[in-house]
């Protein structure tokens, strides 16, 4: 059996990401390329952050999601260009992040040098853009803590990069 | 060595020592915003590394992993700037390390984003995004903490006379980069050095800082002439590998 790719693209989107569960590793853009090379399913997976301690369970998920779908010869391989951009985080999965508490990163973003103060985030609890940046940093590398001015609540703001 | 395995490992090495030394921060910083941001940077420069060693150990084609050149190296084999090995002292010693060394590392990204050597490049294309962030918050805290209370600006004064002399062994080249820059794997670094100078001046003097002026400059570490610091952080790092070298998770 050898279902086609977009098929297992389809099943790709039920797997989940380690650290923010509410959305799938395609929503997430990191699913590159899927494809057979003779009997083995290959599939390229771009990196977030270099050092991120999810890529190895997600290297990992994916393969098991894959055997549970009876496919014997998996491999996951890591594609470093062009690297992974915020940008590439599906609309659907903007979505999800925003029914998660998590403002989705500002699109086009992230070539502003990076800077945090370049980016504004709309507060994901009442919608205000009245908001403010309290660290560069949260519970993970890729999302921010800020602090909505209009309904007073901290929420996490996931970064362009 | 092939000076590609040596350029990749002063690259390698310096990202690991200082992410070794920024990770030891984890519940110690003096507020949790900044005890999160020293974790995941430490994060970052590990990944960061990974990718050198995994470059260095494929030129140098040994069979050796990424793991077996962190941790089975001796003191001598380390190519780090001294820099990054100099000691945390207080909070105001680890941030102007680290602003000294972000200062240096995102226009030596910027550079290697042109390299010739393709995963070079990608690399570089890939930890240049992180970079930007690091500096973002280090260069902030700077100018916050120079520019701030009589004691902030003491401590943080103190820490620049300390390790402002270590900053040339960022920038120290020889004939390794020399090699690789006429093969056109490398772009000409000096740019990196006058870039390092400009930033440097300009946040330094909105911190009301004082660059030391006596022009001491101290190098050797990219040729693995280390100070007295780096021996215990290697121990600390190296321990448990070494102690049990066939463990797996």
């Amino acid at each position: 059996m050898r279902p086609d790719p977009d098929t297992v693209r389809g099943w790709l989107g039920k797997v989940p990401d380690p650290e923010i569960p509410a959305i799938s590793v395609v929503d997430l853009g990191i699913v590159r390329g899927v494809g057979w090379e003779d009997e083995t399913l290959v599939v390229d997976v771009t990196p977030t952050y270099a050092g991120c301690p999810a890529t190895l369970v997600i290297a990992l998920d994916i393969e098991t999601a894959l055997r549970d779908r009876g496919i014997d010869k998996v491999e996951v391989r890591r594609r470093m260009s062009p690297p992974w951009s915020t940008d590439w985080i599906s609309p659907e999965g903007r979505r999800k992040l925003l029914d998660y508490g998590i403002a989705p990163p500002q699109l086009n973003a992230a070539n502003c040098a990076g800077m945090l103060s370049a980016q504004s985030a709309a507060c994901p609890l009442c919608g205000s853009k009245n908001t403010e940046a309290i660290a560069a940093r949260g519970s993970t590398p890729c999302k921010a803590q800020f602090r909505c001015r209009d309904c007073r609540e901290p929420f996490d703001y996931f970064k362009a990069i | 060595m092939d000076p590609l395995v040596t350029f990749c490992l002063r690259m390698g090495d310096t990202t690991l020592i200082l992410g070794q030394q920024t990770a030891a921060w984890c519940g110690h910083a003096p507020v949790l915003e900044e005890d999160i941001a020293f974790a995941n940077m430490g994060l970052d420069l590990i990944g960061q590394t990974q990718l050198w060693y995994e470059i260095a150990a494929q030129a140098e084609g040994q069979g050796r992993t990424p793991d077996d050149l962190a941790f089975f190296r001796t003191e001598r084999q380390f190519l780090n700037a001294q820099l990054v090995e100099r000691p945390d002292v207080d909070f105001a010693h680890a941030l102007m390390r680290q602003y000294l060394f972000d200062a240096w590392h995102l226009p030596m990204q910027e550079t290697l984003c042109e390299s010739g050597h393709q995963a070079i490049r990608e690399l570089a294309q890939k930890s240049v995004k992180e970079v930007r962030y690091h500096i973002d918050r280090s260069r902030d805290l700077i100018v916050r903490l120079g520019d701030g209370s009589e004691e902030s600006h003491a401590m943080m004064q103190g820490a620049l006379d300390a390790l402002w002399p270590y900053a040339a062994d960022l920038m120290a080249t020889d004939a390794v980069e020399q090699a690789l820059v006429g093969i056109g794997m490398l772009p000409p670094l000096d740019r990196v050095a006058c870039a390092f100078e400009a930033e440097t001046a300009v946040t330094l003097d909105r911190a009301t800082l004082a660059i030391p002026g006596n022009g001491h400059a101290r190098t050797g570490g990219r040729t693995g002439i280390h100070t007295e610091t780096m021996g215990y952080i290697l121990a600390e790092m190296q321990q448990v590998p070494r102690s049990f070298p066939d463990a797996r998770w």
